[in-house]
């Protein structure tokens, strides 16, 4: 057997033996992740928040819990969600299928709690319109529902009626969320990104310009913490920590080697 | 002419929708612009479709890599009959739709363990670079090392406070650095393009 098989196997029953197990393991959540819930908990009622779903299948599952998490916290706390993407029409599908399960949990209404204002092309071009008219952009919903037929967006025209901008992106978008509507009109902005997109937000949450951030599965199972929710997350998270600490072995062990090596 | 006019009409566009998010009256125009942009994104798209396809067609009359451009084919031709049925149903993106059941039981899997294989080669990867050549080494791989256990429950509690400076503050420094360099670097390109200095698209 070769190094690499080895170290393959050893990977595969790393993340395989604790999932079948079923290992718990508690998380301390982080500034950033207390941050973001502290900003959706001092919304008020019934409060318009907007969630970008700008990442894809091959995401889905580090994704896909701190997106159902939030969804969890902001139908708990009777607060009215409209998706849209602007990266992929491909993203949608999956986004929607998410809000119809937890929305069903909670007995939300379509066009009343909740709604999807479907893909739309030109990423920047419809951040800057959503700070004139939503209308302008999104003359109807995803269904081809007018927007004046949906009761959550009566009085609803711009950011000025939208408490809080969630972006799950797993590309460049949350960038542009941050530069044309943030920078620009001021726009409470929360992320959620993959773990190795976090570093890059850290210089935004210390301007100021993200209330908040999620990265990755250790993200959503700390805010599956704050929310006393216990999900795919926390289930995920003992067989991550066990692969991250094989590869500290692993290095370790590569080292010693090399350290043998230069003795001899 | 040949050279001029995709030049002139690169440069009046991409100003045209540049000044419009400033400028409100030239904003309809920009949306519209925008939308050709997508229509001529999906011609692209449609030549893209069909190179791939003539390719692996001539693959199969080759005998080249026979089983791979099968399985292309297959999928490529039992998605859009699927999309297209489902479309004249009416449901194309119900969430119980035959389209969706491809999305969520064929493609998302298919995505989901392509990039779920980076854990192998993260692994394999970290075994071999992570080796302590000299100073520099020695501290990305305390910082990796000491991150890694931040992020594991059962050691967080130890190590929580020392990986959120290091996220904080030396990784905020660098990552700014980064970020303001690619910005000057975007920005100078962009408007290399835009006032015709760069014309890659005439190539």
């Amino acid at each position: 057997m070769t190094a690499r098989r080895i170290v393959y196997t050893l990977v595969f029953l790393a993340v395989a033996v604790p999932l079948l197990l079923g290992i718990r393991a508690r998380v301390k959540p982080s500034p950033p992740v207390k941050a973001a819930y502290e900003a959706i908990e001092a919304l008020p009622e019934s409060s318009l928040v907007l969630i970008g779903i700008d990442f894809g299948p091959s995401t889905m599952p580090e994704m896909n819990p701190m997106y159902e998490a939030l969804l969890e916290h902001l139908f708990r706390r009777n607060l009215r969600v409209a998706v849209l993407s602007l990266q992929s029409a491909l993203d949608l599908p999956n986004g929607i299928q998410v809000l119809e399960k937890v929305a069903r949990r909670f007995g939300k209404r379509y066009g009343v709690d909740y709604a999807n204002l479907g893909y739309k092309p030109g990423l920047e071009a419809v951040i800057v319109s959503l700070g004139q008219e939503i209308r302008d952009i999104f003359p109807e919903d995803a269904q081809g529902h007018p927007l004046d037929s949906l009761p959550m967006f009566r009085g609803v025209h711009n950011y000025n009626d939208i408490a809080l901008v969630i972006d799950l992106a797993s590309g460049g978008t949350y960038g542009s969320w941050i530069q044309f509507a943030q920078a620009r009109f001021g726009v409470k902005l929360l992320v959620g990104v993959t773990a190795v997109m976090g570093p890059e937000t850290y210089p935004y949450l210390q301007s100021r310009q993200l209330v908040g951030m999620l990265a990755g599965l250790k993200g959503a199972a700390e805010y599956e913490t704050l929310i006393q929710r216990p999900g795919l997350a926390s289930r995920g998270m003992p067989a991550q920590a066990v692969v991250h600490l094989l590869i500290i072995l692993f290095i370790l062990y590569g080292n010693w080697g090399f350290w043998k090596q230069w003795r001899r | 002419m040949k050279r001029t006019g995709p030049f002139v009409l690169s440069v009046v566009i991409g100003l045209w929708i540049l000044v419009a998010f400033f400028v409100k009256p030239l904003r309809g125009a920009q949306q519209t612009l925008l939308l050709w942009y997508t229509i001529v994104g999906a011609f692209a798209l449609v030549v893209g479709l069909i190179n791939l396809i003539q390719s692996h067609l001539r693959n199969l009359q080759r005998g080249q890599n026979v089983p791979y451009s099968l399985i292309l084919l297959f999928g490529f031709f039992g998605t859009l009959a699927v999309g297209i049925y489902a479309f004249f149903q009416g449901n194309a993106f119900d969430p119980y739709s035959p389209l969706m059941w491809v999305y969520g039981y064929v493609l998302a899997p298919l995505q989901s363990t392509m990039f779920s294989l980076l854990a192998f080669f993260l692994a394999s990867a970290a075994f071999r670079a992570f080796r302590i050549r000299n100073m520099e080494a020695l501290l990305l791989l305390l910082a990796a090392v000491i991150v890694m256990l931040g992020r594991i429950p059962w050691t967080e509690h130890t190590f929580a406070g020392i990986t959120e400076w290091i996220m904080a503050i030396p990784n905020l420094a660098a990552q700014r650095g980064i970020q303001i360099g690619v910005a000057l670097g975007a920005i100078g390109m962009a408007l290399r393009i835009l006032f015709g200095l760069e014309r890659p698209y005439l190539r």
